[in-house]
């Protein structure tokens, strides 16, 4: 390829195409998810799948500016992005209109525009400027606590929002770190607290007949196995490890045990004493655990039903008669995709899936072909992003993942998070086009 | 290992999070049928299709039961609010109840369901509710939705068509497919023939929205099915006849049954006083159930086939021929009115059969029943008594009475007839003779038989010997079905034996000191006889009759309570009847006027 051809022909086609694919995807099923069974009117603007087109348009608009804008803009107003997406996010605090309980948008007339949703932009900008700046070995401990700062900021901002969901995805910005050097077991350990903390609140909230003692928590089983294996890996130490190594991996296991039941304690402290009831209730119903109230799991209930109801090809187009009525609330944003469930069936819904998985593993594919270290890191920051979307979106949506509300990159209905998504992909679709031109 | 390499791993993770999704995708909408389910339970509503019920049409094709249209008022707590409310005074005003009430609707719609229409007034009919409707359209959650109420214009025969009302938690446990709210036979013909006059309800699968409402059907309604209307059933009763019987029997007490002895078809069916079936339909049922059941004349029982009587007189006929048959005695057999035991009355003394019956001598028929069953053949009167009652208990069932008379009639009371068993039980075991139950002889005792099985009796008389099960339903549907024949039952008595008493029944209506006189149609010969039921006030009043005498048509009882002796009341009322239904016309116009305008109760001393 000659490094002079139009940007056109240098730009990455298979993530452009796949982000159109996924853009008209979510066109008909917002239309169909705001419709009733009848047809569509498609360019009715005062309506949601009408304004989705308008929006759609825009977010081509801004792609196509964006691939003519120097990748060198970017990464040089990466600091200024970022502060900018501050600024907003203080802003809205101070100014933003409430809607579902969160303060996340400003408000122009009858279009909302939220800021959380451009501050991933600005946050993996500024730490892929921050990490690139660094000529040795990126992660180190004042790297990553720089790192840290630069996350911490806008996702405390949107914490006060309060906006957990969107929080999270900035919690999948640990797959940057851990490609840029950091241990893998920090990432376990992420993962093992994460599992310790799922089984702790599942296990508090049943109660267990135990032999001799009688009727308990069932959280002391969970101790007594997490117990249990921390003694047998003690135990068995001399048969697996040679003996200069021992002592450490014994310490290991000490530390690790004692680090995991002790945050298994304090947590299950937490919830019971430190709680309300209708703080602890609410979390119960994250997980599925039945509060004794009907409503509490109506969303998830209702969304499984519509998902499992579409069978292998899904009652089509406009046929689905919980779309169609209105059965699922917020069906057109963060529930998009048990409308696909619903009208196209397994096979629509894994076509979906797939297509989100083939655009990830190629965002990391196009990381990895950087010269420049700031592309990659970027491209990583891009890949988390949209897989920490991806994977609490559907993962609610099927009843897996709590309920979480955030939307289905480019499928859901809403302005902010298309035109938001279409910059952070463009954005690294106009760095990789400059992979030969510009040395970095 | 190499930080480059650190790619596959991400990868793999978002790789597996994707395969998960997919097992979990797989599991939901293809392997478990449990969301599919739950959807369908949340997206589709079965609607049932209520049938036209069948009709009841007498034997000329007049219908007795009629459907006609009305409208349920129905109400969604919902609607209501979100229009803000509405004026519960026009409204209860417009519908016709007291606000209080139909704020007690509305609450009990609330608790009900407020997104779900209640029915908060039942049955109203078409043209009342074609004065309120242009007016609902004011009232937010209220609607009007079409009905069809069972209606019986005419009145007649309320006794034995019976009653159509709600269904109660019993019919809905039974899983028949009455659901709540749902309408069922409760009595009479309307509960016997349910099944057939019900029909098969079909049934629609629609799609509902959130608010349950109909949007469209499932499945494109290929599952639904028509509903497939009820058959109508025709009856053997004529109108004409009945609708004269009730006017005859208004403001008496008591009790017609009149029937084809050829056939058994039953013409005409009477239990006074009566009430129109209308009267429990819709929203007064209640109170006018109550009134009803609480009335002292108890206008809601069925006298005709549930009132027991002990049939008195009349049963002298069944003694003599079953004596006949015995051989106990012979038409000319006399016997001396002593009146030792048993009292009588009139200036007789040595009365043959004929005469006996004519006179109904008492003592006559207390003999003729000691032959049969005090006959020496044992040297105890106990043994003799325990040995020969059965035989006798027997003879008489054979009339009918006792039985079922074939079954048409679930309600039927079979009446009762003495057995040893019975006797056995009341007494001890061989503790009783003759002269402990003579009462029986002359139908008093333990006796007792309903109108139904006296009018009967008139039948066999005028059959000499046999019967044809009483029925009441002749078809159902357009075809005629053999099924509907009724059975013939014998008395197992010569045809021969039965010529004295037809005699003796001539003669009771057309002699000179006849006691039933006034059962006398001009132009046609009637046999019949007498009866008084005793009670403890004034006896009650009763005739069974048959006529023309030599080519019967019509049998018949008449029964009328407290009225005195048999032919002062029942027998011109057996007159009356006889020749409206034989003429088509009835000349007797001074006797007709005078039992239409007789009340209960009834005069000290008669006209």
């Amino acid at each position: 390829m000659r490094r002079t051809a139009p940007i056109f022909q240098r730009i990455d086609w298979f993530t452009a195409a796949a982000v159109m694919a996924l853009m008209i995807i979510g066109l008909f099923n917002v239309a169909s998810a705001t419709s009733g069974a009848d047809a569509v009117d498609w360019f009715d603007w005062g309506n949601k799948q009408g304004k989705q087109i308008i929006w759609v348009a825009i977010g081509i608009l801004f792609a196509a500016t964006i691939l003519l804008i120097e990748g060198e803009f970017f990464i040089k107003t990466a600091v200024i992005h970022y502060g900018f997406n501050l600024l907003t996010l203080l802003a809205v605090l101070a100014i933003g209109k409430t809607i579902g309980g969160a303060k996340s948008w400003f408000s122009f007339g009858n279009v909302g525009i939220q800021p959380s949703e451009f501050a991933k932009t600005g946050t993996a900008l500024m730490l892929a400027w921050l990490l690139s700046r660094t000529s040795e070995k990126i992660a180190t401990r004042d790297n990553l606590i720089k790192a840290i700062i630069v996350i911490g900021i806008p996702a405390g901002l949107i914490l006060l929002q309060p906006d957990a969901g969107t929080v999270l995805v900035f919690g999948g910005l640990i797959f940057v770190f851990y490609r840029e050097g950091l241990s893998g077991n920090v990432l376990m350990g992420v993962f093992s607290a994460l599992l310790i903390t799922v089984a702790t609140i599942l296990t508090g909230a049943n109660q267990l007949n135990y032999p001799v003692i009688g009727s308990h928590s069932a959280v002391f089983m969970l101790w007594g196995v997490l117990l249990g294996i921390g003694l047998i890996l003690w135990i068995t130490t001399p048969y697996w490890i040679v003996p200069r190594r021992r002592k450490f991996v014994r310490r290991v296991i000490l530390i690790s045990g004692i680090a995991s039941i002790g945050f298994s304690g304090m947590l299950h402290g937490g919830m019971e004493k430190v709680l309300k009831p209708h703080q602890r209730d609410r979390i119960h119903v994250l997980f599925g655990i039945d509060v004794g109230n009907p409503d509490a799991d109506y969303n998830i209930r209702h969304s499984k039903a519509a998902i499992g109801s579409g069978s292998w090809t899904g009652k089509g187009f406009l046929q689905g008669p919980m779309t169609a009525y209105g059965f699922v609330p917020e069906q057109e944003t963060d529930f998009i995709f048990c409308t696909i469930g619903e009208e196209w069936g397994f096979f629509g819904s894994s076509f979906v899936l797939i297509l989100f998985t083939g655009l990830l593993v190629r965002i990391l594919m196009l990381a990895e072909r950087q010269r420049s270290a700031f592309t990659r890191i970027y491209a990583y920051g891009v890949a988390s992003i949209l897989f920490m979307h991806y994977l609490i979106n559907v993962g609610m949506v099927i009843g897996l993942a709590p309920v979480i509300g955030i939307p289905l990159p480019f499928v859901s209905a809403g302005g902010s998070s298309l035109i938001g998504f279409t910059l952070l992909i463009f954005i690294l679709l106009r760095l990789d086009a400059e992979r030969f031109t510009v040395l970095r | 290992m190499n930080l480059r390499e650190r790619q596959w791993i991400i990868s793999g993770i978002f790789l597996l999070i994707t395969l998960i999704f997919l097992g979990r995708l797989m599991q939901m909408q293809i392997f478990s049928d449990e969301w599919k389910d739950y959807a369908a339970r949340l997206t589709e509503e079965t609607e049932t299709l209520t049938p036209a019920r069948g009709l009841i049409l007498d034997r000329n094709g007049n219908i007795l039961l009629n459907n006609k249209a009305g409208y349920d008022i129905w109400f969604t707590p919902r609607v209501c609010t979100a229009a803000g409310g509405l004026d519960t005074n026009q409204l209860a005003l417009l519908l016709g109840i007291s606000r209080e009430e139909l704020e007690r609707e509305f609450k009990r719609a609330n608790a009900y369901a407020s997104y779900r229409p209640s029915n908060i007034r039942k049955q109203l009919p078409a043209e009342d509710y074609a004065k309120i409707s242009g007016d609902l359209w004011r009232y937010p959650g209220i609607e009007a939705r079409r009905r069809s109420i069972r209606t019986n214009p005419s009145g007649l025969a309320s006794h034995l068509l019976g009653e159509y009302g709600e269904v109660n938690q019993n019919d809905i446990d039974a899983n028949e497919g009455y659901r709540l709210g749902d309408y069922k036979g409760k009595s009479g013909l309307e509960f016997q023939w349910e099944e057939v006059l019900r029909g098969k309800p079909g049934i629609k699968r629609h799609i509902v929205d959130l608010r349950n409402d109909y949007r469209e059907s499932a499945q494109q309604g290929e599952l639904d099915t028509l509903p497939i209307p009820g058959s109508d059933l025709h009856l053997t009763i004529d109108m004409e006849l009945q609708a004269y019987a009730e006017k005859i029997m208004a403001n008496k007490r008591g009790a017609i049954v009149a029937l084809d002895p050829n056939t058994g078809e039953i013409l005409a069916m009477v239990s006074a006083p009566t009430y129109e079936t209308d009267l429990l339909t819709g929203r007064d049922r209640g109170n006018n159930y109550d009134s009803l059941l609480n009335h002292k004349n108890k206008p809601l029982f069925n006298r005709s086939m549930r009132a027991t009587y002990r049939p008195g007189s009349i049963f002298k006929m069944v003694q003599g021929l079953i004596a006949l048959e015995s051989r106990a005695i012979s038409p000319s057999t006399r016997i001396f009115c002593d009146r030792m035991v048993i009292g009588c009355h009139g200036d007789h003394s040595f009365d043959n059969l004929e005469e006996a019956i004519a006179h109904s001598c008492n003592p006559y028929f207390h003999e003729v029943m000691k032959r049969m069953i005090q006959d020496g053949s044992t040297g105890s009167v106990f043994s003799d008594a325990h040995s020969n009652l059965g035989d006798w208990a027997e003879s008489v069932r054979n009339f009918g009475f006792g039985t079922d008379l074939g079954g048409h009639f679930p309600s039927l009371r079979t009446g009762m007839v003495p057995d040893t068993a019975d006797y056995d039980k009341m007494y001890g075991r061989k503790r009783w003779a003759y002269s402990t139950i003579y009462s029986i002889s002359i139908g008093e005792g333990e006796l007792l038989a309903t109108p139904l099985h006296m009018a009967n009796l008139a039948a066999i008389i005028a059959n000499h010997g046999h019967y044809f099960a009483p029925h009441v339903v002749k078809s159902v549907g357009d075809s005629i079905d053999d099924s509907f024949k009724p059975e013939r039952f014998e008395t197992d008595i010569k045809p021969s034996n039965f010529n004295s008493i037809i005699r003796a029944m001539q003669s009771v209506v057309t002699s000179i000191d006849g006691t039933g006189k006034k059962a006398q149609v001009p132009g046609i010969t009637v046999c019949g006889k007498t009866g008084t039921v005793q009670t403890k006030r004034v006896d009650h009043s009763v005739f069974i009759a048959f006529a023309p005498m030599e080519n019967p048509q019509i049998a018949l009882s008449v029964y009328v309570e407290n009225a005195g002796s048999g032919g002062d009341w029942a027998a011109p009322i057996a007159s009356l009847i006889i020749e409206k239904q034989l003429n088509g016309e009835v000349t007797q116009k001074e006797k007709e006027r005078r039992m239409i305008r007789t009340t209960y109760p009834f005069p000290k001393y008669f006209p």
